[in-house]
């Protein structure tokens, strides 16, 4: 360079992978003219662990615990996904008291996810006390997970067949501790009394004050709105053309929704609408998601109504697939011997391939299985929404400033155990 | 799924492309087997004709039918002694990189398939495409007709090494970065070839030759009663009171 001269050249910049907005593991390489992006190259894959392969070589229902930990906070979706296609392979269909359970776990789920976003979203663009807000909700959907299934996160509680047992009869209730003690113990006691169907009850009927107590810090807020309206703009058919499903797609104003447009479970009986955006942009994206949580809530009032009045069986009484009671298990040889095959060999398979696709929060999720008739599948792809999303991160933030990536990266509302597999 | 036309995806993807199409629909899923070379004019035509109008790529992967059918524990036959007792085979998991399966059996082990979706009419549809050569499996890159596909078919050459002719930018995108070979293939070993750690006295992370063994808890058999008609005799036989 010469003396006296001001020649500003591109610089290129590294983001990540260890940076709290880059939400798990994104690396971003990322090419700068000052403050404005050039060009934006993501790198994924640090999170990788063939869970496709490791499917492979494991017989079907023992791969299920792995849909948990694709997208690790929307997980009974990913489930979903996976038991839906093996049913599909086998022919076989869950008994209806399952299908709601489903439908019920997927929308609980929903509102899981979206909680998680609105806050690491809220937290990346500047506000914090949308995350504690957030948190607080989701810790008592958290323990209906933990109640239903016994674990927090990683549920395993779909299984091809229906769902691994039915709905507990009681909450379990909290202990006084130095983090809860007084009137707060009495307080989310008071919910815990009954069965978990009356927790939801009380849960689904004080949570749209909730979703306005969000609202209140961030839909009329002026700093957010600086963050979001007109940043990321994603017109209908650059959504199309880069494979875009979900919010993504609604924000951009096309009405697709897996669960009206191709139901499944028990979602042609559920009475709920679908936002659509109109701009395309973070806020509008913003703006879907928090509407989904409000929808989601409605579903979920409707499927605690139905699991109430109707009893039945969670699981199909198909010795191939589903497990026969400890009971029956010491009493009958019949009942042993399929115990025993089912828990070592597992069920076979019939030949043939199938895709089975459902609209997980983030977008749709699905899974590409082809079975050559064996125990184990020969093939499990799973279409991850992220990882499509992602794709598109250099068409979208070119020409944007270096914090709007941020933004758009939370919009994307990406969890890289589903980008990586 | 509901379909919006009056005639099925199927009747018109045959009236439309005739013998370049193998057509099959099983279970209300359409899949079209097609040769290489006519993969981008059938994937420009589906996209923007207004009979198809697959506006969105869904999904794009590889597959390694390698091995496929196969099974590693006999359970048809039936000998004077019994039934086969012993696990034969080399199939996932079962081989180190050393020990890996060599002779190909499979006519053609790579195909690309890819699913497209269909918003206005509502339907999905599936594309296969065989490689034609194993040793250097090409396809065409879709990329000029969905940009999105970009991603899924850099994954499929990091996982399978199916090349993408005119892709823009085809590196691997999911494995480490120096990472050798391509690891979903069915004979890429399962435990891997390299592994890491981190080294106090040389204060870095160093690749070292894998230290485990390989192992399989659960033999690969495939049984005829998969259609699960015996199940439900069974299940009519011993379980009378449900």
């Amino acid at each position: 360079m010469k003396a006296g001269s001001t020649e500003i050249r591109n610089y290129t910049m590294n983001f990540g992978p260890q940076h709290p907005a880059a939400h798990g593991v994104l690396r971003l390489v990322m090419e700068m003219d000052g403050e404005t992006i050039v060009r934006a190259d993501p790198h994924v894959g640090l999170l990788h662990r063939g869970t496709e392969k490791l499917a492979e070589s494991k017989p079907f229902n023992q791969s299920i615990g792995y849909m948990d930990r694709l997208d690790y906070v929307s997980m009974m979706c990913n489930e979903h996904a996976y038991v839906k296609a093996i049913e599909t392979l086998l022919g076989i269909e869950a008994p209806e008291r399952a299908q709601y359970i489903r439908t019920m776990f997927d929308e609980i789920t929903r509102i899981l996810n979206h909680l998680m976003w609105i806050g690491s979203n809220a937290l990346d663009l500047g506000a914090m006390a949308v995350f504690l807000y957030a948190f607080r909700e989701r810790e008592e959907l958290m323990d209906v997970y933990e109640a239903v299934s016994g674990a927090r996160m990683h549920a395993t509680y779909y299984r091809p067949g229906g769902v691994y047992r039915d709905l507990p009869d009681r909450m379990p209730q909290y202990r006084e501790s130095p983090w809860h003690k007084g009137q707060d113990l009495k307080r989310i006691n008071s919910w815990r009394e009954g069965s978990m169907l009356d927790f939801l009850d009380a849960f689904t009927a004080d949570f749209p004050s909730k979703v306005d107590e969000y609202e209140e810090l961030l839909t009329s807020n002026r700093i957010w709105k600086q963050r979001t309206v007109g940043i990321g703009v994603i017109s209908p058919e650059l959504a199309q053309q880069w494979g875009m499903t979900g919010v993504m797609l609604r924000g951009s104003g096309v009405e697709w929704d897996l669960r009206k447009k191709q139901p499944y479970a028990k979602y042609a009986e559920m009475d709920f609408d679908i936002p659509v955006g109109v701009g395309g942009d973070c806020y509008d994206r913003y703006l879907c998601r928090v509407e989904e949580m409000r929808q989601s809530n409605r579903i979920i009032r409707q499927c605690v109504a139905w699991l109430r009045a109707n009893p039945g069986p969670v699981m199909l009484k198909n010795f191939k697939v589903a497990p026969p009671s400890r009971v029956d298990m010491k009493e009958d040889m019949e009942a042993l011997i399929h115990h025993f095959k089912l828990f070592t060999e597992g069920y076979c398979v019939p030949a043939g391939e199938t895709y089975a696709a459902v609209e997980a929060p983030k977008g749709e999720f699905g899974c590409y299985l082809v079975s050559d008739g064996a125990n184990k599948p020969f093939r499990v792809h799973l279409r991850a929404p992220g990882f499509a999303h992602l794709s598109s991160m250099d068409t979208i933030v070119r020409g944007h400033m270096l914090a709007d990536v941020v933004a758009m990266i939370g919009t994307y509302d990406l969890v890289f155990g589903e980008v990586d597999r | 799924m509901s379909d919006t036309h009056p005639t099925s995806l199927a009747e018109r993807l045959a009236a439309r492309f005739g013998d370049t199409l193998d057509i099959s629909t099983v279970r209300q899923e359409t899949t079209a087997e097609l040769a290489a070379s006519d993969l981008l004019a059938v994937a420009t035509a589906l996209r923007d004709e207004p009979a198809f109008r697959f506006t969105e790529l869904v999904d794009l992967c590889g597959i390694d039918y390698l091995g496929y059918g196969q099974t590693e524990w006999d359970t048809q036959t039936i000998s004077s002694t019994g039934f086969s007792r012993g696990v034969e085979g080399q199939a996932m998991g079962r081989f180190d990189w050393a020990g890996r399966p060599r002779e190909a059996d499979q006519p053609r082990r790579f195909a690309s398939v890819v699913h497209l979706l269909s918003i206005e009419g509502n339907c999905r549809l599936r594309l296969r495409v065989f490689c034609d050569d194993d040793s250097l499996p090409v396809v065409p890159s879709l990329t000029s007709v969905w940009p999105g596909v970009n991603w899924f078919e850099r994954e499929a050459f990091d996982l399978y090494g199916i090349l993408f002719d005119g892709h823009p930018d085809l590196r691997r995108i999911l494995t480490d970065y120096g990472f050798v070979g391509h690891p979903f293939r069915k004979d890429f070993p399962l435990i891997g070839n390299v592994e890491v750690r981190y080294d106090p006295e040389q204060k870095r992370v160093i690749y070292e030759p894998v230290s485990i063994e390989p192992r399989v808890l659960v033999p690969r058999t495939i049984r005829d009663d998969a259609d699960l008609m015996q199940a439900r005799a069974e299940a009519a036989d011993h379980w009378r009171e449900n």
